[in-house]
């Protein structure tokens, strides 16, 4: 870099030549760093400009009635009751599945299944079920459990459906928790004469457990803003009634009555006030939307904590 | 490929295990090339040899080990007394082998569960219902283990919250509490400081009244103060076998000679 | 705590047990047992792992079935090539090139807003950001994908439409725009993660060799970094197109529900997706043509989808740098 000896005319000029090529190059650093961080702020003044705009609109409609009351014609009487007693029926029916199959496949994959052409066919459909577009497993919803299984535009539709959905989800996340436990604790616990499913039950489900509840959560946050699939089995849009309520009723089908009954969920309660050309209604959706982004964050949220604060307690 | 240069005690003590013409196959890489040799009980027997010589490999056979991972494969038989049963054939449910034959590990893996249930886990898995059964078992495994004075009061904390040589201790616990025939070390002591060193040496030395014992080492200095029979593998094979002051002071072969002299390792 | 557990009895003796032949008929049963119960429950394990094998078959048959009856009804050229879309009328014209140029034009605009950001995100955090920056921007982009996609909806058409309108006069209140650049926002994530992801996938080692020639971060960053990843931002690219095509309530809320063959922006616009939901949201006799129509619609987002899958897929296999 230095000039080379005997090269004679003005080393000074060249290293002032070299100096500001240098700084130019500098220059181009800072500046794509002001890109990089105005590109992010893009992202963050977007959420801030969604939040602000949704809180500012719709904290006039939060009120005690605005949960307990169910939608009306009447813009100011509108309430959600039935919206979020709908969501968190049908997020019960979702995790009532979706739980125990995507935990049990996922055991299966990572501590069963052998290396051969049918468990390499099986882990391909998960990875390409996760690209489908949720309105397509609306459609099968429809075709299939609303029709031709018979379970009609209900709860159990929605909430199977859902399930499918988010089923890669934890399958993903439970595989991620076994394989993050290391191979020593199974060797010890093989070494004591358990048996797989032992090995598996005594201490890979509840070391996995962090991880797994992780992905549990993160699952049902994004089945609770799911709107197309919902939409498309049909749930209405205008209900003015709870479902029958849960393990009441005559038995033994009396009890699952609710299973079947029609029914709304939050994010359909709010494409319908958002569709409507009033803006009173519009308030109510900002309402209701705001609810909707505290209840996801609010699962998001709890995921994380989770998963911190059980893994606090496994050492090895 | 050479005999091993096995010598037997004269009056040789009962047996307790046997290897007979044992190959084993990673895949087609083949780790262990005929061995034969004995296993004596209530004595403690020491494999040693340099890194890779495969005397870990030998003794996961013993309680199928391998089968954990795909690729192995077993020739000739591995035969444990009394019942002579072959612990390497196909029709063996590794799960009976492995509540025969117990192991601990080289580097201490207690479970993320209390002291108790560590050492209680070996009943579980057997179906054991009886709380006073398993409190007993325990204890006296930890009493075995000469860990009991030092746990006693706080057997619902963590195992894992133990030092070093406690965390071994534990485990060797855990592999008493089920009264087993035979316990394998895989070099118990080579993660743990010469003052834990020593206990578990000592510990070995009272367990082997109750218990055969097979100890993989590369400390030879600790095969010659533990064990009884040693047995010297290079590349895959059992290169001599005899009682411990022979081989250490008189070794018949030459590999062997070379090794316990440092002439490498 | 007592010297020994169960003082009443003595340290360490424990009540006798079955022995002999009994204890060996006892062990016998004990495997059987166990050995059934093994295999019981991996058979159940397996049932769950194949649920999602069921699921493929399942939308691939209940696609195909309806479609099949659509088809009969509808020549597969008249489907390819006509120009308009009206089905739900009395001469019913069936042309999924209109949907198709909805989905293209709202896909467009997201992916010029998602693809550019998204990479300069990912460049920023893995090569400039410091570990603070990186830790605490990285939950915010998270979030950023969190948000319910109807939350989106209601932002484009209550909040960017309006904003739009006083940028651009004579904007409709439906527009593909504003549904499009919203999108985008969303979509920002998906490619920035697994780009960043990428790119910090490349070892030191690389980055060492440009900064030992007098290099910058920036010529690194493009120089040697991006170029070494990738393979893993071009899936991440594809996955955000994936993404773009297959999004719903954005559009159904925001774009407008007229099918039009046209790609400008600024009118609004049915895709495939907002389709559906349209005709889902009316009332539709199951079995009527109108009914099949959305599975044909649908048989085509599908194909669309798993083009773009197979291609990420298959760009991930062959051109994976190994490190």
């Amino acid at each position: 870099m230095a000039a080379a000896p005997g090269a004679g005319s003005a080393p000074a000029d060249a290293h002032a030549d070299l100096r500001r090529m240098i700084r130019a190059r500098k220059r181009r650093d800072v500046l794509f760093s002001v890109v990089g961080i105005l590109s992010l702020m893009v992202g963050v003044l977007t959420l801030l400009a969604l939040f602000v705009d949704m809180a500012i609109t719709g904290a006039p409609r939060l009120t005690p009635e605005f949960f307990t009351s169910f939608p009306s014609r009447r813009a100011g009487q509108a309430g959600i009751l039935s919206a979020w007693v709908g969501s968190i029926l049908v997020m019960f029916v979702t995790a009532f599945f979706a739980v125990p199959v995507g935990v049990a496949g996922a055991i299966y994959l990572e501590e069963y299944a052998k290396k051969n052409w049918f468990t390499d066919i099986i882990e391909i459909n998960i990875s390409n079920l996760a690209g489908v577009p949720s309105i397509v497993y609306g459609l099968l919803a429809l075709g299939l459990f609303v029709y031709t299984f018979g379970f009609g535009q209900s709860i159990l539709s929605a909430g199977l459906t859902l399930a499918l959905l988010i089923l890669p989800i934890v399958i993903v996340a439970t595989r991620e928790a076994l394989r993050s436990i290391p191979q020593h604790i199974r060797e010890a616990a093989y070494a004591c004469g358990a048996s797989r499913w032992q090995v598996v039950s005594h201490h890979l489900v509840p070391y996995g457990m962090p991880g797994i509840l992780t992905g549990v959560i993160i699952g049902m946050a994004r089945a609770i803003g799911e709107t197309a699939p919902i939409i498309t089995i049909g749930a209405l849009t205008f209900i003015a009634f709870l479902p029958p309520v849960p393990l009441t009723g005559e038995p033994p089908a009396g009890l699952f009555d609710w299973l079947f009954s029609p029914f709304t969920v939050m994010p359909i309660q709010i494409f319908n006030w958002t569709s409507r050309p009033d803006p009173a209604f519009h308030q109510n959706a900002a309402a209701a939307a705001f609810v909707l982004v505290l209840m996801t964050l609010a699962m998001n949220g709890l995921a994380i904590w989770l998963r911190y604060r059980l893994r606090k307690k496994l050492k090895w | 490929m050479s005999a091993s240069t096995i010598t037997l005690p004269k009056q040789p003590p009962p047996l307790k295990a046997e290897s007979r013409g044992l190959d084993f196959y990673y895949g087609s890489f083949k780790a262990l090339k005929s061995i034969s040799m004995p296993v004596f009980e209530n004595h403690v027997t020491a494999l040693i040899g340099p890194s890779g010589c495969g005397k870990s490999t030998f003794l996961r056979c013993f309680n199928r080990m391998h089968d954990l991972y795909p690729g192995h494969r077993y020739v000739g038989e591995i035969g444990l007394m009394p019942d002579a049963v072959n612990v390497l054939a196909a029709e063996v449910d590794p799960i009976e082998v492995r509540m025969r034959i117990s192991m601990v590990f080289q580097k201490p893996n207690p479970f993320p569960k209390s002291i108790f249930e560590n050492v209680a886990y070996g009943l579980r898995v057997r179906n054991e219902k009886s709380r006073t059964y398993i409190e007993d078992k325990v204890e006296a495994a930890l009493r075995g283990a000469a860990l009991w004075d030092e746990v006693r009061d706080r057997l619902d904390e963590g195992g894992a919250n133990l030092s070093g040589g406690q965390q071994q201790r534990l485990c060797i616990a855990r592999a008493l509490a089920t009264d087993p025939e035979m316990i394998l070390f895989d070099e118990p002591t080579s993660a743990l400081d010469p003052i834990a060193t020593g206990a578990i040496e000592e510990l070995i030395g009272e367990i082997r009244k109750k218990v055969s014992v097979l100890i993989v080492t590369h400390n030879m200095q600790q095969a010659a103060r533990v064990s009884d029979f040693v047995a010297y593998m290079y590349l895959g094979e059992l290169i001599e076998y005899g009682e411990t002051k022979e081989i250490f002071m008189k070794p018949k072969r030459r590999e062997t000679e070379d090794y316990i002299t440092g002439r490498f390792g | 705590m007592p010297a020994t557990l169960n003082p009443e009895r003595g340290a360490g003796l424990a009540e006798p047990r079955l022995t002999g032949e009994a204890r060996l008929a006892q062990l016998a049963r004990d495997k059987v047992r166990r050995k059934r119960r093994e295999r019981t429950i991996e058979t159940v394990l397996l049932a769950a792992a194949c649920v999602s094998v069921f699921t493929t078959l399942g939308i691939v048959y209940i696609l195909l079935k309806e479609s099949f009856v659509f088809f009969q009804e509808v020549p597969l050229w008249d489907f390819l090539t006509d120009t308009q879309w009206t089905p739900l009328f009395s001469d019913a014209r069936f042309g999924i090139v209109v949907l198709l140029s909805g989905t293209l034009t709202s896909s467009a605009v997201a992916l010029l807003v998602a693809i550019p950001l998204g990479t300069i995100i990912a460049i920023y955090l893995s090569e400039f950001a410091g570990h603070k920056t990186r830790e605490t921007l990285k939950p915010v982009l998270e979030l950023l994908s969190g948000v319910p996609t109807i939350i989106y909806g209601y932002f484009a058409l209550l909040f960017v439409t309006p904003i739009l309108q006083k940028l651009i006069p004579g904007l409709p209140g439906f527009n593909i725009l504003s549904a499009g650049l919203v999108m985008g926002v969303m979509i920002i994530p998906y490619v920035s993660s697994l780009s960043e992801d990428a790119m910090r996938a490349v070892p030191m080692s690389l980055r060492e060799g440009s900064y030992a020639m007098g290099a910058t971060r920036f010529q690194t960053a493009v120089h040697v970094v991006v170029p070494a990843a990738l393979s893993g931002i071009a899936s991440a690219y594809i996955l955000g197109i994936s993404r773009a095509v297959g999004e719903t309530m954005i559009l159904a809320v925001a774009a407008g529900m007229q099918p039009q063959l046209s790609f400008n922006p600024l009118e609004p616009a049915a895709t495939i997706t907002s389709f559906i939901v349209q005709v889902a949201l009316g009332d539709l006799p199951h079995g009527s043509i109108g009914y099949q129509t959305i599975f044909a619609a649908g048989l085509m987002l599908l194909l669309l989808t798993l083009v773009f899958n197979l291609l990420g897929y298959w760009i991930r296999r062959r051109y994976r740098e190994a490190y």
